[in-house]
Protein backbone atom coordinates (compact mmCIF):
# COMPACT_ATOMS: atom_id res chain seq x y z
CA UNK A 1 0.00 0.00 0.00
CA UNK A 2 2.58 2.66 1.21
CA UNK A 3 4.41 1.98 -2.00
CA UNK A 4 2.21 3.34 -4.36
CA UNK A 5 0.43 5.87 -2.79
CA UNK A 6 1.82 8.30 -4.69
CA UNK A 7 0.62 7.51 -7.51
CA UNK A 8 -3.03 8.13 -6.28
CA UNK A 9 -4.12 11.90 -6.52
CA UNK A 10 -4.63 13.65 -3.53
CA UNK A 11 -7.75 14.32 -4.07
CA UNK A 12 -8.71 10.29 -3.96
CA UNK A 13 -6.81 9.93 -0.95
CA UNK A 14 -8.67 12.72 1.20
CA UNK A 15 -12.20 11.20 -0.34
CA UNK A 16 -11.00 7.95 1.07
CA UNK A 17 -10.85 9.33 4.33
CA UNK A 18 -14.35 10.84 4.21
CA UNK A 19 -13.22 14.18 2.66
CA UNK A 20 -14.32 15.75 -0.76
CA UNK A 21 -16.37 18.67 -2.32
CA UNK A 22 -19.09 17.51 -0.03
CA UNK A 23 -17.92 17.74 3.56
CA UNK A 24 -16.78 21.13 3.10
CA UNK A 25 -20.26 22.43 3.50
CA UNK A 26 -19.58 21.81 6.96
CA UNK A 27 -17.25 24.71 6.68
CA UNK A 28 -19.41 27.75 7.16
CA UNK A 29 -21.15 26.30 10.18
CA UNK A 30 -18.03 25.56 11.77
CA UNK A 31 -16.01 28.66 10.80
CA UNK A 32 -18.88 30.62 11.96
CA UNK A 33 -19.24 28.90 15.62
CA UNK A 34 -15.22 29.49 15.99
CA UNK A 35 -15.53 33.11 15.40
CA UNK A 36 -18.47 33.66 17.42
CA UNK A 37 -18.56 31.25 20.20
CA UNK A 38 -14.59 29.85 20.38
CA UNK A 39 -12.96 33.24 19.52
CA UNK A 40 -15.08 35.13 22.17
CA UNK A 41 -14.70 32.94 25.12
CA UNK A 42 -11.03 33.13 24.98
CA UNK A 43 -10.97 36.80 23.95
CA UNK A 44 -13.15 36.47 27.21
CA UNK A 45 -10.65 34.45 29.18
CA UNK A 46 -7.49 36.67 28.00
CA UNK A 47 -9.56 39.88 28.48
CA UNK A 48 -10.40 38.77 32.36
CA UNK A 49 -6.60 38.41 32.76
CA UNK A 50 -6.22 42.43 31.50
CA UNK A 51 -8.01 43.86 34.41
CA UNK A 52 -8.55 48.14 34.29
CA UNK A 53 -5.75 48.31 37.26
CA UNK A 54 -3.59 45.52 39.17
CA UNK A 55 -1.90 42.44 38.01
CA UNK A 56 -3.36 39.99 35.85
CA UNK A 57 -5.45 38.12 38.58
CA UNK A 58 -6.48 41.68 40.22
CA UNK A 59 -10.50 40.99 38.78
CA UNK A 60 -10.35 37.53 40.40
CA UNK A 61 -8.42 38.41 43.37
CA UNK A 62 -11.43 41.29 43.64
CA UNK A 63 -14.06 39.26 42.86
CA UNK A 64 -13.15 36.35 45.87
CA UNK A 65 -12.24 39.26 47.76
CA UNK A 66 -15.58 41.34 47.82
CA UNK A 67 -18.45 40.02 49.69
CA UNK A 68 -20.67 41.85 47.48
CA UNK A 69 -19.07 39.59 44.97
CA UNK A 70 -18.12 36.05 45.89
CA UNK A 71 -21.53 35.86 47.77
CA UNK A 72 -23.23 35.87 44.34
CA UNK A 73 -21.88 32.77 43.84
CA UNK A 74 -24.04 30.84 47.19
CA UNK A 75 -26.86 32.75 46.26
CA UNK A 76 -27.13 31.50 42.87
CA UNK A 77 -26.66 28.02 44.24
CA UNK A 78 -28.99 28.65 46.76
CA UNK A 79 -31.66 29.01 44.20
CA UNK A 80 -30.83 26.70 41.64
CA UNK A 81 -30.10 23.70 43.54
CA UNK A 82 -33.09 23.55 45.02
CA UNK A 83 -34.92 24.64 41.86
CA UNK A 84 -33.41 21.63 40.20
CA UNK A 85 -34.15 18.69 43.08
CA UNK A 86 -37.83 20.38 43.47
CA UNK A 87 -38.31 20.63 39.78
CA UNK A 88 -36.54 16.76 39.26
CA UNK A 89 -39.19 15.65 42.60
CA UNK A 90 -41.94 17.00 40.86
CA UNK A 91 -41.38 15.67 37.27
CA UNK A 92 -40.39 12.06 38.17
CA UNK A 93 -43.88 11.02 39.60
CA UNK A 94 -45.91 13.01 37.05
CA UNK A 95 -44.06 11.39 33.89
CA UNK A 96 -44.38 7.98 35.45
CA UNK A 97 -48.13 9.03 35.50
CA UNK A 98 -47.97 10.58 32.13
CA UNK A 99 -46.19 7.33 30.63
CA UNK A 100 -49.48 5.40 31.04
CA UNK A 101 -51.69 8.15 29.19
CA UNK A 102 -52.26 7.21 25.55
CA UNK A 103 -52.95 11.13 24.61
CA UNK A 104 -50.13 12.77 25.54
CA UNK A 105 -50.03 15.34 23.15
CA UNK A 106 -52.34 18.04 24.74
CA UNK A 107 -50.72 17.80 28.44
CA UNK A 108 -46.88 17.99 27.04
CA UNK A 109 -48.73 20.69 24.92
CA UNK A 110 -49.81 22.85 27.58
CA UNK A 111 -46.29 22.19 29.26
CA UNK A 112 -44.64 23.25 26.32
CA UNK A 113 -46.46 27.04 26.81
CA UNK A 114 -44.56 28.34 29.91
CA UNK A 115 -41.20 27.56 27.93
CA UNK A 116 -42.24 29.14 24.64
CA UNK A 117 -43.28 32.53 26.70
CA UNK A 118 -40.11 33.00 28.27
CA UNK A 119 -39.12 34.15 31.19
CA UNK A 120 -39.61 37.74 31.35
CA UNK A 121 -43.68 37.00 30.74
CA UNK A 122 -43.51 34.57 33.51
CA UNK A 123 -41.97 36.99 35.42
CA UNK A 124 -44.56 39.43 34.48
CA UNK A 125 -47.62 36.78 34.97
CA UNK A 126 -46.46 36.45 38.23
CA UNK A 127 -46.09 39.82 39.50
CA UNK A 128 -49.74 40.58 38.87
CA UNK A 129 -50.88 36.91 39.67
CA UNK A 130 -48.90 36.45 43.39
CA UNK A 131 -49.38 39.62 43.99
CA UNK A 132 -51.12 41.33 47.37
CA UNK A 133 -54.28 42.05 45.74
CA UNK A 134 -53.48 38.92 43.12
CA UNK A 135 -56.22 35.81 42.63
CA UNK A 136 -53.76 33.52 44.46
CA UNK A 137 -53.64 35.49 47.61
CA UNK A 138 -57.56 35.68 47.09
CA UNK A 139 -58.30 32.35 46.72
CA UNK A 140 -55.97 31.01 49.92
CA UNK A 141 -57.90 33.73 52.14
CA UNK A 142 -61.39 32.77 51.08
CA UNK A 143 -60.54 29.63 51.63
CA UNK A 144 -59.17 30.57 55.10
CA UNK A 145 -55.54 28.90 54.90
CA UNK A 146 -54.00 32.53 55.15
CA UNK A 147 -55.43 35.47 57.19
CA UNK A 148 -53.13 37.78 55.86
CA UNK A 149 -51.39 38.07 51.93
CA UNK A 150 -48.33 35.55 51.82
CA UNK A 151 -45.35 37.69 50.38
CA UNK A 152 -44.19 36.15 47.73
CA UNK A 153 -42.58 38.71 45.04
CA UNK A 154 -39.34 40.51 45.07
CA UNK A 155 -37.86 37.94 47.71
CA UNK A 156 -36.36 34.63 47.25
CA UNK A 157 -39.83 32.74 47.06
CA UNK A 158 -40.87 34.82 43.74
CA UNK A 159 -37.60 34.03 41.97
CA UNK A 160 -37.80 30.78 43.14
CA UNK A 161 -41.64 29.63 41.82
CA UNK A 162 -40.87 31.80 38.78
CA UNK A 163 -38.23 29.35 37.94
CA UNK A 164 -39.80 26.32 38.71
CA UNK A 165 -43.05 27.27 36.40
CA UNK A 166 -40.33 28.01 33.62
CA UNK A 167 -37.83 25.07 34.70
CA UNK A 168 -40.78 22.76 35.20
CA UNK A 169 -42.01 21.65 31.89
CA UNK A 170 -38.64 21.40 30.77
CA UNK A 171 -37.35 18.90 32.93
CA UNK A 172 -40.49 16.79 32.33
CA UNK A 173 -41.00 16.37 28.94
CA UNK A 174 -37.00 15.64 29.22
CA UNK A 175 -37.55 12.84 31.93
CA UNK A 176 -40.35 11.65 30.27
CA UNK A 177 -38.29 10.78 26.79
CA UNK A 178 -35.82 8.95 29.04
CA UNK A 179 -38.91 7.52 30.62
CA UNK A 180 -40.33 5.98 27.40
CA UNK A 181 -36.97 4.68 26.11
CA UNK A 182 -36.67 1.84 28.68
CA UNK A 183 -37.89 -1.79 27.10
CA UNK A 184 -41.30 -2.10 28.91
CA UNK A 185 -40.98 -5.43 28.83
CA UNK A 186 -38.62 -5.18 31.82
CA UNK A 187 -41.31 -3.81 33.73
CA UNK A 188 -43.67 -6.63 32.55
CA UNK A 189 -41.09 -9.49 33.28
CA UNK A 190 -40.59 -7.66 36.66
CA UNK A 191 -45.02 -7.88 37.40
CA UNK A 192 -45.19 -11.38 35.81
CA UNK A 193 -43.15 -12.68 38.77
CA UNK A 194 -45.31 -10.68 41.36
CA UNK A 195 -43.34 -7.51 41.76
CA UNK A 196 -45.56 -4.85 43.17
CA UNK A 197 -45.61 -0.84 41.56
CA UNK A 198 -43.35 0.44 44.25
CA UNK A 199 -40.41 -3.36 43.84
CA UNK A 200 -40.78 -2.31 40.41
CA UNK A 201 -39.73 1.61 40.38
CA UNK A 202 -36.95 0.82 43.08
CA UNK A 203 -35.98 -2.28 41.53
CA UNK A 204 -35.99 -2.06 37.66
CA UNK A 205 -37.35 1.33 36.06
CA UNK A 206 -35.41 3.53 38.67
CA UNK A 207 -32.13 2.07 38.14
CA UNK A 208 -32.45 2.26 34.51
CA UNK A 209 -33.53 6.21 34.62
CA UNK A 210 -31.15 7.19 36.80
CA UNK A 211 -28.25 7.97 33.78
CA UNK A 212 -31.48 9.80 32.03
CA UNK A 213 -31.76 11.78 35.10
CA UNK A 214 -28.14 13.13 35.96
CA UNK A 215 -28.25 14.16 32.17
CA UNK A 216 -31.10 15.98 33.14
CA UNK A 217 -30.06 17.20 36.66
CA UNK A 218 -27.12 19.16 34.48
CA UNK A 219 -29.41 20.50 32.13
CA UNK A 220 -31.99 22.12 34.93
CA UNK A 221 -28.96 23.28 36.82
CA UNK A 222 -27.30 24.88 34.28
CA UNK A 223 -30.52 26.83 33.24
CA UNK A 224 -31.42 27.69 36.79
CA UNK A 225 -28.14 28.68 37.55
CA UNK A 226 -27.99 31.23 34.44
CA UNK A 227 -31.53 33.32 35.65
CA UNK A 228 -31.22 36.72 35.07
CA UNK A 229 -34.50 38.26 34.13
CA UNK A 230 -36.42 36.97 36.82
CA UNK A 231 -34.31 37.55 39.51
CA UNK A 232 -34.16 40.95 38.53
CA UNK A 233 -38.15 41.58 38.04
CA UNK A 234 -39.64 39.38 40.82
CA UNK A 235 -36.95 39.07 43.20
CA UNK A 236 -34.50 41.55 44.92
CA UNK A 237 -32.13 41.83 42.50
CA UNK A 238 -29.46 44.06 45.50
CA UNK A 239 -29.96 41.80 48.36
CA UNK A 240 -30.95 38.24 48.76
CA UNK A 241 -31.24 37.24 44.85
CA UNK A 242 -28.14 38.84 43.85
CA UNK A 243 -27.39 36.19 41.43
CA UNK A 244 -24.40 35.64 39.64
CA UNK A 245 -25.49 36.77 36.12
CA UNK A 246 -26.47 39.97 37.90
CA UNK A 247 -23.00 41.13 38.85
CA UNK A 248 -21.65 39.74 35.29
CA UNK A 249 -24.24 41.79 33.92
CA UNK A 250 -23.62 45.33 35.85
CA UNK A 251 -20.01 44.83 35.68
CA UNK A 252 -20.43 45.19 31.88
CA UNK A 253 -23.05 47.51 31.23
CA UNK A 254 -23.10 49.99 34.35
CA UNK A 255 -19.20 49.87 35.25
CA UNK A 256 -18.66 49.14 31.71
CA UNK A 257 -15.80 46.72 32.78
CA UNK A 258 -15.64 44.21 30.29
CA UNK A 259 -12.53 42.88 31.50
CA UNK A 260 -14.53 42.55 35.44
CA UNK A 261 -17.38 41.07 33.36
CA UNK A 262 -15.51 38.51 31.70
CA UNK A 263 -13.86 37.45 34.83
CA UNK A 264 -17.39 36.78 36.57
CA UNK A 265 -18.39 35.01 33.44
CA UNK A 266 -15.60 32.71 33.37
CA UNK A 267 -16.14 32.00 37.09
CA UNK A 268 -20.16 31.59 36.40
CA UNK A 269 -18.91 28.29 33.50
CA UNK A 270 -16.54 27.37 36.01
CA UNK A 271 -19.26 26.48 38.91
CA UNK A 272 -21.33 25.16 36.35
CA UNK A 273 -18.76 22.88 34.76
CA UNK A 274 -18.09 21.77 38.01
CA UNK A 275 -21.16 20.64 39.05
CA UNK A 276 -21.81 18.82 35.86
CA UNK A 277 -18.83 17.44 36.04
CA UNK A 278 -19.51 16.07 39.37
CA UNK A 279 -23.00 14.43 38.03
CA UNK A 280 -21.49 13.28 35.08
CA UNK A 281 -18.33 11.77 37.40
CA UNK A 282 -21.43 9.87 39.15
CA UNK A 283 -22.99 8.97 36.31
CA UNK A 284 -20.41 6.78 34.78
CA UNK A 285 -20.52 4.37 38.19
CA UNK A 286 -24.10 3.62 37.05
CA UNK A 287 -25.44 1.10 34.72
CA UNK A 288 -25.46 1.97 31.30
CA UNK A 289 -26.26 -0.77 29.20
CA UNK A 290 -28.54 -1.64 26.16
CA UNK A 291 -31.81 -2.11 28.38
CA UNK A 292 -31.52 1.61 29.63
CA UNK A 293 -33.13 4.43 28.69
CA UNK A 294 -29.95 6.21 28.71
CA UNK A 295 -30.56 7.68 25.15
CA UNK A 296 -28.04 10.81 26.18
CA UNK B 1 -49.19 -3.35 32.20
CA UNK B 2 -51.37 -5.26 34.51
CA UNK B 3 -54.30 -3.37 35.85
CA UNK B 4 -53.47 -2.31 39.72
CA UNK B 5 -56.52 -1.51 41.44
CA UNK B 6 -55.02 -1.04 45.45
CA UNK B 7 -56.27 1.68 47.26
CA UNK B 8 -52.31 3.06 47.75
CA UNK B 9 -51.73 3.31 43.89
CA UNK B 10 -55.44 5.00 43.55
CA UNK B 11 -54.52 7.49 45.76
CA UNK B 12 -51.10 8.27 44.46
CA UNK B 13 -52.42 8.26 41.23
CA UNK B 14 -54.79 10.93 42.32
CA UNK B 15 -51.99 12.31 44.05
CA UNK B 16 -50.44 13.13 40.78
CA UNK B 17 -52.97 14.19 39.01
CA UNK B 18 -53.82 16.75 41.37
CA UNK B 19 -49.71 17.98 41.22
CA UNK B 20 -50.22 17.96 37.66
CA UNK B 21 -53.84 19.69 38.16
CA UNK B 22 -52.36 22.70 40.25
CA UNK B 23 -49.89 23.69 37.86
CA UNK B 24 -51.76 23.99 35.01
CA UNK B 25 -54.46 25.52 36.79
CA UNK B 26 -51.76 28.10 38.42
CA UNK B 27 -50.23 28.78 34.74
CA UNK B 28 -53.66 29.36 32.95
CA UNK B 29 -54.61 31.28 36.29
CA UNK B 30 -51.97 33.59 35.43
CA UNK B 31 -51.76 33.76 32.15
CA UNK B 32 -55.60 34.99 32.58
CA UNK B 33 -54.51 37.79 35.23
CA UNK B 34 -52.38 39.43 32.63
CA UNK B 35 -55.00 38.93 29.69
CA UNK B 36 -57.84 40.50 32.46
CA UNK B 37 -55.81 42.97 33.63
CA UNK B 38 -55.06 44.14 29.98
CA UNK B 39 -58.58 44.57 29.50
CA UNK B 40 -59.85 46.67 32.76
CA UNK B 41 -60.47 49.97 33.22
CA UNK B 42 -59.63 50.08 36.79
CA UNK B 43 -58.23 46.82 38.94
CA UNK B 44 -57.84 47.57 42.14
CA UNK B 45 -58.63 44.89 45.24
CA UNK B 46 -61.08 43.34 43.61
CA UNK B 47 -61.97 39.90 42.23
CA UNK B 48 -62.65 41.56 39.06
CA UNK B 49 -62.04 44.90 37.38
CA UNK B 50 -64.31 48.13 37.73
CA UNK B 51 -64.84 48.05 34.09
CA UNK B 52 -63.58 46.68 30.45
CA UNK B 53 -61.90 48.22 28.04
CA UNK B 54 -59.98 47.88 25.21
CA UNK B 55 -58.23 51.29 25.31
CA UNK B 56 -55.08 50.31 26.93
CA UNK B 57 -54.12 48.49 23.53
CA UNK B 58 -54.08 51.78 21.64
CA UNK B 59 -52.54 53.00 24.46
CA UNK B 60 -49.91 50.33 24.58
CA UNK B 61 -49.45 50.82 20.86
CA UNK B 62 -48.27 54.28 20.58
CA UNK B 63 -46.47 54.28 24.22
CA UNK B 64 -43.96 51.43 23.59
CA UNK B 65 -44.00 52.31 19.58
CA UNK B 66 -44.88 48.68 19.27
CA UNK B 67 -45.16 49.17 15.33
CA UNK B 68 -41.55 49.87 14.79
CA UNK B 69 -40.45 47.08 17.54
CA UNK B 70 -43.08 44.43 16.06
CA UNK B 71 -41.12 45.18 12.85
CA UNK B 72 -37.76 45.10 13.98
CA UNK B 73 -38.68 41.66 15.79
CA UNK B 74 -39.69 39.86 12.12
CA UNK B 75 -37.17 41.34 10.79
CA UNK B 76 -34.46 39.88 13.25
CA UNK B 77 -36.38 36.51 13.56
CA UNK B 78 -37.00 36.19 10.01
CA UNK B 79 -32.94 36.57 9.12
CA UNK B 80 -32.60 34.61 11.85
CA UNK B 81 -34.03 31.96 10.90
CA UNK B 82 -33.51 32.15 6.66
CA UNK B 83 -29.67 32.03 7.74
CA UNK B 84 -29.76 29.66 10.05
CA UNK B 85 -31.02 27.21 7.55
CA UNK B 86 -28.82 28.26 5.14
CA UNK B 87 -25.57 27.63 7.48
CA UNK B 88 -27.01 24.70 9.36
CA UNK B 89 -28.73 22.51 6.76
CA UNK B 90 -25.38 22.19 4.24
CA UNK B 91 -23.90 21.01 7.34
CA UNK B 92 -26.23 18.49 8.58
CA UNK B 93 -25.82 16.85 5.28
CA UNK B 94 -22.03 16.71 5.17
CA UNK B 95 -22.31 15.45 8.92
CA UNK B 96 -25.01 12.99 8.02
CA UNK B 97 -23.40 11.81 5.03
CA UNK B 98 -19.77 11.81 5.40
CA UNK B 99 -17.15 10.45 7.99
CA UNK B 100 -14.30 12.16 8.25
CA UNK B 101 -11.59 12.95 11.51
CA UNK B 102 -12.17 15.08 13.89
CA UNK B 103 -16.05 14.36 13.46
CA UNK B 104 -16.45 13.94 16.65
CA UNK B 105 -14.94 17.36 17.85
CA UNK B 106 -16.62 19.11 15.58
CA UNK B 107 -20.14 17.98 17.14
CA UNK B 108 -18.76 18.67 20.26
CA UNK B 109 -18.56 22.25 18.53
CA UNK B 110 -22.22 22.07 17.94
CA UNK B 111 -23.32 20.93 21.22
CA UNK B 112 -21.70 23.16 23.48
CA UNK B 113 -23.79 25.89 22.40
CA UNK B 114 -26.94 24.34 23.16
CA UNK B 115 -25.82 23.10 26.36
CA UNK B 116 -23.99 26.28 27.76
CA UNK B 117 -26.32 28.80 29.18
CA UNK B 118 -26.96 32.07 26.57
CA UNK B 119 -26.00 34.48 29.47
CA UNK B 120 -22.73 32.48 30.23
CA UNK B 121 -21.55 32.85 26.51
CA UNK B 122 -23.89 35.99 25.96
CA UNK B 123 -21.33 38.26 27.88
CA UNK B 124 -17.74 37.22 26.15
CA UNK B 125 -19.53 37.05 23.09
CA UNK B 126 -21.38 40.75 23.43
CA UNK B 127 -18.24 41.99 24.25
CA UNK B 128 -16.51 41.08 20.92
CA UNK B 129 -19.54 42.14 19.15
CA UNK B 130 -19.37 45.73 21.03
CA UNK B 131 -15.52 45.79 19.96
CA UNK B 132 -15.88 44.82 16.47
CA UNK B 133 -19.18 47.42 16.04
CA UNK B 134 -21.62 45.23 15.41
CA UNK B 135 -23.98 45.33 18.85
CA UNK B 136 -26.24 47.93 18.93
CA UNK B 137 -27.94 47.51 15.68
CA UNK B 138 -29.84 44.39 14.09
CA UNK B 139 -26.69 42.81 12.45
CA UNK B 140 -25.55 41.90 15.91
CA UNK B 141 -28.66 41.01 17.50
CA UNK B 142 -29.20 38.48 14.46
CA UNK B 143 -25.23 37.01 15.06
CA UNK B 144 -26.09 36.56 18.43
CA UNK B 145 -29.14 34.76 18.08
CA UNK B 146 -27.74 32.74 15.44
CA UNK B 147 -24.77 31.41 17.59
CA UNK B 148 -27.43 28.59 19.78
CA UNK B 149 -29.93 28.82 16.13
CA UNK B 150 -27.11 27.10 13.33
CA UNK B 151 -26.46 24.09 16.05
CA UNK B 152 -29.99 23.50 16.69
CA UNK B 153 -30.72 23.19 12.79
CA UNK B 154 -27.71 20.94 12.64
CA UNK B 155 -28.74 18.88 15.05
CA UNK B 156 -32.77 18.50 14.37
CA UNK B 157 -31.67 18.19 10.96
CA UNK B 158 -29.48 15.27 11.14
CA UNK B 159 -31.98 12.49 11.37
CA UNK B 160 -33.66 13.77 8.84
CA UNK B 161 -30.87 13.58 6.29
CA UNK B 162 -29.76 9.79 7.57
CA UNK B 163 -33.41 7.96 6.59
CA UNK B 164 -33.33 9.57 3.16
CA UNK B 165 -31.77 6.52 0.89
CA UNK B 166 -28.57 7.30 -0.50
CA UNK B 167 -29.44 6.04 -3.80
CA UNK B 168 -31.65 8.13 -4.72
CA UNK B 169 -28.87 10.44 -4.36
CA UNK B 170 -27.07 7.78 -6.04
CA UNK B 171 -29.44 7.62 -8.91
CA UNK B 172 -29.26 11.81 -9.35
CA UNK B 173 -25.42 11.39 -9.74
CA UNK B 174 -25.89 8.94 -12.41
CA UNK B 175 -28.06 11.64 -14.40
CA UNK B 176 -25.29 14.07 -14.04
CA UNK B 177 -26.60 16.28 -11.48
CA UNK B 178 -23.79 18.18 -9.82
CA UNK B 179 -24.27 19.04 -5.60
CA UNK B 180 -25.90 21.84 -6.20
CA UNK B 181 -28.72 20.09 -8.42
CA UNK B 182 -29.18 17.15 -6.17
CA UNK B 183 -29.38 19.77 -3.56
CA UNK B 184 -32.49 21.99 -5.36
CA UNK B 185 -34.18 19.15 -7.07
CA UNK B 186 -33.74 15.78 -4.75
CA UNK B 187 -32.49 17.00 -1.21
CA UNK B 188 -35.00 19.72 -1.06
CA UNK B 189 -38.13 18.98 -1.55
CA UNK B 190 -37.72 15.55 0.33
CA UNK B 191 -36.07 17.33 3.33
CA UNK B 192 -38.77 20.01 2.91
CA UNK B 193 -41.03 18.62 6.14
CA UNK B 194 -38.16 18.45 8.15
CA UNK B 195 -36.64 22.08 7.34
CA UNK B 196 -39.94 23.15 7.94
CA UNK B 197 -40.21 21.94 11.35
CA UNK B 198 -36.49 22.87 12.10
CA UNK B 199 -36.98 25.93 10.92
CA UNK B 200 -40.44 27.09 13.03
CA UNK B 201 -38.44 25.91 16.20
CA UNK B 202 -35.88 28.29 15.52
CA UNK B 203 -38.40 31.21 14.76
CA UNK B 204 -40.14 30.11 18.30
CA UNK B 205 -36.87 29.65 20.21
CA UNK B 206 -35.59 33.09 18.98
CA UNK B 207 -38.40 35.12 19.42
CA UNK B 208 -38.71 34.05 23.06
CA UNK B 209 -34.85 34.61 23.37
CA UNK B 210 -34.09 36.71 26.06
CA UNK B 211 -30.92 36.86 27.27
CA UNK B 212 -28.52 37.57 23.64
CA UNK B 213 -30.63 39.77 22.61
CA UNK B 214 -30.43 41.92 25.38
CA UNK B 215 -27.11 42.43 25.75
CA UNK B 216 -26.67 42.88 22.06
CA UNK B 217 -29.41 45.40 21.13
CA UNK B 218 -29.73 48.78 21.22
CA UNK B 219 -32.19 51.17 21.34
CA UNK B 220 -33.55 50.46 17.45
CA UNK B 221 -33.09 46.83 17.40
CA UNK B 222 -34.98 45.77 20.62
CA UNK B 223 -37.00 42.64 20.15
CA UNK B 224 -40.61 42.56 21.83
CA UNK B 225 -39.39 40.56 24.52
CA UNK B 226 -36.38 43.29 25.66
CA UNK B 227 -38.74 45.86 25.21
CA UNK B 228 -41.22 43.81 27.68
CA UNK B 229 -38.41 43.80 30.16
CA UNK B 230 -37.55 47.14 29.98
CA UNK B 231 -41.13 48.08 29.98
CA UNK B 232 -41.85 45.88 33.31
CA UNK B 233 -38.50 47.01 34.83
CA UNK B 234 -39.47 50.36 34.66
CA UNK B 235 -43.14 49.61 35.76
CA UNK B 236 -44.65 52.57 37.70
CA UNK B 237 -43.55 54.82 34.77
CA UNK B 238 -46.45 53.63 32.96
CA UNK B 239 -49.81 52.21 33.99
CA UNK B 240 -50.18 48.22 34.32
CA UNK B 241 -52.58 47.79 32.55
CA UNK B 242 -50.54 49.28 29.45
CA UNK B 243 -47.96 46.80 30.11
CA UNK B 244 -49.91 44.18 30.41
CA UNK B 245 -51.50 44.91 27.34
CA UNK B 246 -48.21 44.57 25.54
CA UNK B 247 -47.70 41.54 27.52
CA UNK B 248 -50.63 39.56 25.34
CA UNK B 249 -49.39 41.12 22.31
CA UNK B 250 -46.42 39.49 23.27
CA UNK B 251 -48.39 36.84 24.36
CA UNK B 252 -50.28 36.16 20.85
CA UNK B 253 -47.05 36.73 18.64
CA UNK B 254 -45.50 33.85 20.19
CA UNK B 255 -48.69 31.57 20.81
CA UNK B 256 -49.68 31.92 16.77
CA UNK B 257 -46.18 30.45 15.39
CA UNK B 258 -45.92 27.74 18.88
CA UNK B 259 -49.64 26.62 16.98
CA UNK B 260 -48.06 26.63 14.03
CA UNK B 261 -45.29 24.56 14.69
CA UNK B 262 -47.27 22.02 16.75
CA UNK B 263 -48.75 21.31 13.59
CA UNK B 264 -45.60 19.92 12.23
CA UNK B 265 -43.28 18.79 15.29
CA UNK B 266 -44.07 16.82 18.24
CA UNK B 267 -44.21 19.15 21.55
CA UNK B 268 -41.60 17.43 23.29
CA UNK B 269 -38.99 18.53 20.42
CA UNK B 270 -39.06 22.31 21.41
CA UNK B 271 -37.22 20.80 24.84
CA UNK B 272 -35.25 17.89 24.24
CA UNK B 273 -32.63 19.79 22.16
CA UNK B 274 -29.38 18.33 22.12
CA UNK B 275 -29.96 14.21 22.12
CA UNK B 276 -27.05 12.83 20.92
Amino acid sequence: MSTDTSTIPLKQRLAARGLDGLTLLVLPAVLFLLALFIYPFFYGLFLSFEPKQGGIFANYQRFFSDRFLYGTIATTLWLALPVTIATLLLAIPIAFRVRLMKNQRLLTTILVIPITLGTVLVAEGLLNYLGPQGWFNRVLMTFGIISSPVKLLHNYWGVMLSLVITGFPFTFLLTLSYLSGIDPALEQAGATLGAGPWDRFKHILFPLLLPGLAITFCLSFVQAFSVFPSAVLLGAPSGPTRVISIAAYQAAFEEYDYSMASAVAMIMGVVQLTIVVVVLAARGLLYRGPAGGGKG
Amino acid sequence: MVKDTRLSTKLWAAANWTLIGFFVVNLFAMIATVVTSSFSTRWLGTWLPAGWTTRWYSAAWSEFQLYDVLSVTFQIVFLVVALSGLIGVPAAYALARRDFPGKKLVMLLFLLPLLVPPITFGIPLATVLYQTGFAGQMSGVVLANLVPTVPFVILVMIPFIEQIDTKIEAAARVFGANTFKLFVHVLLPLLMPGILAALLLVLVRTLAMFELTFLTAGPTSQTLVVALYYAVFAAGVRAVQSIDAMAVIYMVTTLIWLVIALRFVNPTQIVARAKK
